[in-house]
């Protein structure tokens, strides 16, 4: 290893990302293209939902129930004359739901039966038709206490339920999304872009002019992990800044300690990122093979959006060889709860030991050869 | 002329397919992203995790913990002592969420006295807290209605009685299977018809293709064609595996679907050849079916709904091919839409198409001079 050699090399591949505009677009432009799409674009939290309301028979009662559901934020209610209307309004993507307080509603309640009150929801996107649900039943269950408060009693149902949310009492669905983002910003940088890079060598030929050089293939492989190792780490402060000074997440754990687990993944995804240039010499299928196998499980299977949980057992055994899945664990921990190290420790093992093993490989299968 | 374009057509077939990785590349990725999608992209919670802390001794407090041991939405992973013990169960998420039941529970039960239960949930996820938190609700409810039933607490004023239209078990994955069709559409003809020119040109036979008699339009109508061909047998084979691998109902017109798809095509390759006469490498052209497919899957309600996003994100999606025919798809997947009720998806694809072809050909000659 001799030092001017590997600095040559350092010096020449920060040449080359400054010169080339697509670089530098993949290494800063994406981040924040990724970060104001998800933090501004993508929300699980449903407002404003339009649904149908039918009254058929208008009374004080059927009011105070309606009433529920004007103030909520929850919903924007839209009246229909009969169910026809509001069934068409529907099929036509109108409302996402309808209401129906049928004819006999106050009469029913005022006899002191239970008066049973239709509901419909467009269940396409099932999702979406849970969070209405719940929202309906908490509409719901608000007008049954002012009703019993009303009458001045306490509503007689046998259970409170008292939810205590840990970690996002408010539930916004961006302070899971953005923390979870990183892992995917640095997995763009650290595979995608590093394939891209090391392929674009072979294609051109200067993989040949470079192992025709004195440098040793471990000069030529730390030549190209420290650039796009600062590369990663910068964007991954900058994505951290833009998380906390744009979209106001909070970082409850320890700042170095992030900064810590984020270079551990960071080296994981160097690894692949070279392994996969090491086997595609050709910038398409390099591209192609780093979206696939390191991207898109980022996105997909990592637990950033979809909850590991929910997947069918084999999809959920599967993700444990996915880096990613380690990292937004991570993430979404010392950003929302804090430093809990027998987390940490569990998952930063795997991402290390994920690290030693695809460079290990890496190292393993560069010789200087040309076949 | 068309003995012209179809030389073409036939070069760019033989020159897409004879490499065997990049031939590998339009089969091969297409197929595991179904599988990943259809089966990981999911929702649906089954199997919460939960754990339960019992102070009461009673017989209620083992009936309703009964009721979540049989449900098969719940799974039990540990039970809790003390606050200390709930605090590690939550933060390293052994349990998603904790029962927390109080000494008086079945004593206040017996006297007809509400009796709290706590629940203490892990909101790192909100999307899979307030799903948990839904079906908490609705076990405990199930109970209510029995116990108050049993011990004459009197009937409550009035129930929900709730119906799901066109997706009555709320599966997720009838959601976004159908929705996959076009997301890997949109991938494969942009990647097909994206890095044509930029290969051409990266390559140096763009020089020899302008210096046949082709017309740069008929260049244009060349590159444009496999596109469409293998853009749109890749969308019928997804549709298939939809159907028959998945089992996604598809309850609507399919000459919707096909007019809906024949628009889609149109517009993604409009764009793609945009880029394509823009990009100098094949690096650039793939950074750049990069740059728009990642907004345009996002903002497109593939994922997460259009509604929820701020106005003048959602004024953006319109400009988003995949926008319209993701309605177009699931309406008729599900809804069981025809031609007539899906109009209005049509003509806003059909503008988008014809937009993006006329830029792309002034972008075309513009560039070759």
């Amino acid at each position: 290893m001799n030092r001017q050699r590997l600095t040559g090399l350092i010096h020449k591949e920060f040449l080359q990302i400054r010169r080339d505009p697509s670089a530098i677009a993949i290494a800063f432009l994406l981040p924040v293209v990724l970060l104001f799409l998800f933090g501004y674009g993508v929300s699980l939290n449903a407002e404003h939902v339009p649904i149908g309301v039918v009254v058929e028979q208008p009374s004080p009662q059927s009011s105070s129930f309606v009433a529920g559901l004007q103030q909520s934020r929850y919903f924007q209610p839209r009246f229909y004359n009969s169910i026809q209307d509001a069934r068409k309004a529907m099929m036509q993507r109108q409302v996402d739901g309808i209401l129906w307080l049928r004819g006999p509603f106050t009469r029913t309640l005022l006899r002191g039966d239970t008066a049973q009150v239709g509901v419909f929801v467009n269940g396409v996107d099932a999702n979406n038709a849970r969070l209405v649900e719940g929202y309906l039943q908490g509409v719901w269950q608000n007008w049954l206490e002012q009703r019993a408060k009303a009458s001045g009693t306490r509503l007689r149902v046998p259970i409170q339920p008292e939810a205590r949310i840990w970690f996002n009492p408010s539930l916004r669905s961006r302070d899971y999304l953005v923390p979870g983002l990183i892992a995917v910003i640095m997995t763009l940088i650290g595979a995608l872009l590093t394939a891209l890079v090391v392929a674009r060598e072979w294609e051109r030929g200067t993989m040949e002019a470079l192992m025709a050089s004195p440098v040793s293939m471990g000069e030529i492989l730390l030549g190209k992990l420290i650039p796009y190792f600062v590369l990663g780490m910068g964007g991954m402060l900058f994505s951290v800044a833009l998380a906390i000074g744009l979209f106001a997440v909070p970082l409850q754990g320890n700042f170095f300690v992030l900064l810590f687990f984020s270079a551990l993944f960071l080296l994981a995804a160097l690894g692949m990122g070279l392994l996969i240039s090491s086997v595609a010499r050709n910038q398409f299928v390099a591209g192609q093979v780093a979206i696939i196998v390191t991207f898109l499980p980022a996105f997909i299977l990592s637990g950033f959006i979809f909850d590991i949980q929910s997947m069918p057992a084999p999809i959920a055994f599967m993700t444990h060889i996915i880096p990613a899945r380690y990292f937004v664990t991570i993430l979404q921990t010392i950003f929302l709860a804090g430093d809990i190290w027998p987390l940490f420790l569990g998952n930063g093992l795997a991402l290390l030991l994920m690290a030693l093993f695809f460079l290990g490989l890496t190292w393993k299968r560069s010789r200087k050869r040309l076949d | 002329m068309f003995a012209r374009i179809l030389a073409l057509v036939i070069k760019e077939f033989l020159a897409l397919l004879r490499d065997k990785s990049s031939r590998a590349v339009l089969i091969g990725p297409p197929l595991i992203q179904l599988l990943v999608f259809g089966y990981g992209a999911t929702f649906d919670l089954n199997h919460i995790p939960y754990a339960v802390y019992n102070q009461d001794s009673g017989f209620t407090s083992r009936e309703l913990l009964g009721r979540f041991q049989g449900s098969s939405a719940f799974r039990q992973t540990a039970i809790v002592h003390n606050e200390n013990q709930l605090a590690t169960v939550i933060n390293t998420q052994k349990a998603l969420l904790v029962l927390h039941i109080g000494p008086q529970f079945t004593r206040d039960l017996l006297q007809h006295r509400p009796a709290p239960v706590q629940i203490i949930i892990d909101g790192r996820n909100s999307n899979t807290a307030t799903l948990a938190l839904n079906d908490v609700n609705s076990v405990l409810l199930a109970f209510d209605r029995n116990w108050a039933d049993r011990y004459h607490w009197g009937k409550p004023p009035a129930q929900l009685d709730i119906r799901a239209w066109f997706n009555p078990n709320l599966l997720s994955r009838w959601f976004i299977v159908p929705g996959i069709v076009a997301l890997l559409t949109l991938v494969v003809t942009l990647l097909v018809t994206g890095l044509s020119v930029a290969r051409e040109r990266e390559q140096g036979t763009f020089d020899q293709l302008l210096v046949t008699p082709l017309t740069p339009t008929e260049i244009l109508i060349g590159k444009a064609i496999p596109g469409f061909v293998i853009g749109g047998m890749e969308a019928a084979f997804i549709a298939l595996v939809a159907v028959f691998w998945f089992g996604v109902p598809l309850i609507g017109s399919l000459l919707a679907l096909g007019l809906g798809l024949m628009l889609f095509l149109f517009a993604a390759i409009g764009i793609g050849l945009m880029i394509s006469s823009l990009a100098v490498t094949q690096q650039q052209g793939l950074l750049g079916v990069f740059l728009f497919l990642v907004p345009a899957i996002i903002l497109s309600g593939f994922a997460t709904p259009i509604a929820n996003m701020p106005s003048p994100v959602q004024d953006l999606t319109y400009l988003n091919p995949m926008r319209y025919f993701l309605v177009i798809l699931r309406g008729v997947f599900l809804e069981g839409d025809g031609l007539g009720t899906l109009w209005t998806q049509y003509w806003p694809l059909a503008i988008i198409g014809l937009t993006s072809m006329l830029a792309a050909s002034w972008l075309f000659r513009h560039r070759l001079a």
